[in-house]
């Protein structure tokens, strides 16, 4: 009997459920997750699931997963081995046989090294930790932020919102560098200061102070930050360590070729984890964003079922982020050899810029500009030309 | 077959816009609008992958 096995129980993996089922696959489903909590949705762990009631969005419920999609499912079981020649995915005692297997495990939150381990350090990247945070960010509490990516960034927003007095300390010269290219980076960084967030770049943290409890955070320029709460937001690390002795290609991810198919046969990869080469760029790339876990999740599961008729994953990454009153949107890749600004400026209250490769269009930033940026993004992955995009953007 | 938007969950991500721009538009109010509702089996595909990548499950598809 055929058996797809699905370790992950976030939205890639998910919707690697959802469409094996609706490609009309009748085997055995079985899905691991590592976390005790159904399949929930992530981007609002650091916005409104702190501003707001606390309420967690679940995606399904346990009934629609165990009966309406008939998925053996096994939530708090981490995957702990993968055995490629007898095609098993071990998990602590139990071994579970596959036919094909979506590896979604996603990423873990990164630190720093050297840490004392003591109360009221944290990070953010489960609903656990989402939940922790919630009770220990109070009005009036100091909260220091390490890293102003875009978690930290808009926990800093939330954390103001619920009345704490915060500071975001970041190590590089300007933030957001990496996301959307050195030349709008500072586009991004300008909402903080236009909102009177304290932020602290090219600044490294030395040391955390406390005895049982975090007190303070010591910076590199001589800087002592009182703290009753400490995030570190410095980024997140694929979740692969599972996978260790596994003979499975990993090099920051799990090495995927343009169909999600890992070096194993009938083993695809999705989400967070996955690092393979997308044709329309012609890069590799891993992406740790919503939509493309939720894309790639759909196409693993769709390919491991049929490995004969795989098709490419082709998608235009897009990520989106809503600080204070501005939602930030990015499609496509920002390595680019020309970066220009078709709408707004750097600093004001709404932005379009183009990314150009050669003579293609191959990234667009906004700041609330909505309609534009997923326009651009149709464009991009029909590989306009620069020409045709400015002319687009012009309309 | 039938799309339902949750109007009170959408906030004008466009995805869906820029799978299918004859069907989905984002309107001048910030929130995603329907061009047509004149679906055929053709469309099934499209609709599930507008629903399934709805950054904030705005969507739902009916039969």
């Amino acid at each position: 009997m055929s058996r797809l096995v699905v370790v992950g129980a976030s939205l890639a993996g998910l919707r690697a459920v959802e469409s094996a089922r609706r490609a009309g696959f009748t085997g055995a489903i079985t899905l691991l997750g590592a976390e005790e909590h159904l399949p929930y949705d992530r981007p609002p762990l650091s916005k409104e699931f702190l501003t707001g009631d606390g309420t967690p969005k679940h995606f399904r419920t346990e009934d629609a997963l165990r009966t309406d999609l008939d998925v053996d499912l096994r939530l708090g079981t981490p995957a702990t081995g993968l055995d490629v020649e007898q095609r098993v995915i071990l998990a602590g005692n139990d071994a579970v046989p596959y036919t094909a297997a979506v590896l979604a495990t996603g990423a873990t939150a990164r630190t720093l090294p050297g840490l004392p381990a003591l109360s009221g350090l944290h990070t953010l990247r489960t609903l656990d930790d989402a939940h922790t945070l919630r009770g220990v960010i109070r009005p009036g509490g100091k909260v220091v932020i390490v890293g102003a990516g875009f978690i930290g960034s808009e926990l800093a927003c939330s954390a103001r919102r619920m009345g704490a007095e915060v500071t975001l300390v970041e190590a590089a010269p300007v933030p957001f560098t990496a996301a959307v290219g050195d030349e709008m980076a500072p586009a991004i960084t300008a909402l903080h200061t236009r909102n009177g967030t304290d932020l602290r770049c090219g600044v490294t943290v030395t040391g955390i102070d406390g005895d049982d409890r975090v007190k303070a955070v010591r910076l590199g320029d001589g800087t002592t930050l009182p703290a009753d709460v400490v995030v570190i937001g410095v980024g997140a690390a694929p979740a692969t360590g599972w996978l260790a002795g596994s003979g499975l290609k990993v090099d920051d991810g799990v090495v995927c070729d343009e169909t999600l198919a890992t070096s194993a046969p009938g083993v695809y990869a999705a989400g967070d984890v996955a690092r393979w080469f997308n044709p329309l760029f012609g890069e590799t790339m891993r992406l740790e964003h919503w939509t493309s876990a939720a894309e790639q999740g759909a196409l693993a599961a769709r390919n491991a079922i049929d490995p004969s008729a795989a098709t490419p994953c082709t998608l235009v990454p897009y990520f989106w982020s809503d600080l204070y009153d501005s939602r930030v949107q990015f499609v496509g890749v920002p390595t680019a050899d020309e970066v220009r600004v078709v709408a707004g400026g750097v600093g004001e209250d709404t932005l379009l810029a183009l990314y150009r490769r050669g003579d293609r269009l191959i990234g667009a930033l906004g700041v609330e500009q909505r309609r534009p940026v997923l326009r651009m993004r149709a464009l991009i992955g029909k590989r306009v030309t620069w020409d045709d995009a400015l002319e687009a953007a012009a309309e | 077959m039938k799309i339902h938007i949750d109007t009170d969950v959408c906030t004008g991500h466009g995805v869906c816009e820029g799978l299918r721009p004859d069907v989905f538009e984002v309107g001048d109010d910030g929130i995603v609008h329907l061009l047509t509702e004149d679906f055929t089996e053709a469309d099934r595909a499209d609709l599930e992958d507008a629903v399934d990548q709805c950054p904030t499950q705005a969507l739902r598809l009916e039969g």
